[in-house]
């Protein structure tokens, strides 16, 4: 299945890009993050972040499907 | 459209007009400005970046919010993107209303809320060279970091971002 995954800020950093397309097995966001982590060494454990599906707040056990657009949310500072 | 970005200065002035409404008695608004330093470190400039697409969207809806919960005419909040010096402006919240009590609540309301749930980051840089998106990096000092600065000391609690603009 292919994912869109975008990065942002220190994760983006950490990733070194901004997106990529993913092939993967992941069925969840937090099956994803599991991965991620395991290939970038994000410093960020999955318990800080937020996840957005397709530009929504999604919950972490969501059912990926094919095509999904994944952004994981580091802690927000904005203002 | 009532949450938006600029990657150019915000015109307070030019923001305000869109609040204008006849049964208002006045407005109040926020500005937030890059401030040079937080927790100890001297801070010169500082980098805003967004996920725009879900940030517009939960923007709209705190703002929708206030809306609902106070009985004002207008509310309006621009946020800026990109790289900011000392003193420029990083958001405006705008508030018009029949009183001013809650001109003031809803304004509150709303800056505190965008603080909290929309996604955008702050990148600080340091004059000692560091830097270090704020919220981040208290709890990621592992070994294998990419970067080699010291993490301990950019850590940034809630109540020091609250207070960046004082």
């Amino acid at each position: 299945m292919q994912l869109k995954i975008h990065y942002y800020a220190l994760m983006r950093e950490q990733a070194g890009r901004s997106e990529e397309t993913l092939d993967t097995s992941a069925a969840t966001p937090a099956d994803l993050y599991g991965e991620l982590l395991a290939r970038y060494g994000f410093t960020l454990t999955r318990e800080q972040l937020k996840v957005a599906v397709n530009s929504e707040f999604s919950d972490w056990s969501r059912r990926l499907a094919a095509g999904d657009a994944v952004v994981f949310i580091p802690p927000v500072a904005g203002g | 459209m009532r949450f938006r970005f600029t990657q150019i200065a915000i015109d307070p002035a030019q923001a305000r007009r869109e609040l204008l409404d006849p049964g208002a008695g006045g407005y109040v608004s926020f500005e937030g400005w890059v401030r040079d330093h937080n927790e100890g470190q001297e801070v010169t400039r500082l980098e805003y970046e967004a996920f725009q697409e879900l940030a517009v969207k939960e923007g709209e809806r705190i703002v929708a919010e206030a809306l609902r919960r106070f009985p004002v005419k207008h509310a309006l909040c621009i946020h800026r993107v990109g790289t900011l010096g000392l003193s420029d402006m990083a958001v405006w919240v705008g508030v018009s209303s029949a009183h001013r009590g809650e001109a003031f609540d809803a304004c509150r309301f709303i800056i505190d809320e965008v603080k909290h749930r929309v996604p955008i980051w702050k990148k600080e840089h340091y004059r000692s060279g560091d830097s270090g998106w704020v919220n981040c990096e208290r709890c990621a000092a592992a070994p294998n970091h990419a970067h080699e600065h010291g993490h301990d000391r950019e850590h940034q609690g809630e109540a020091d971002a609250l207070a960046i603009h004082k």
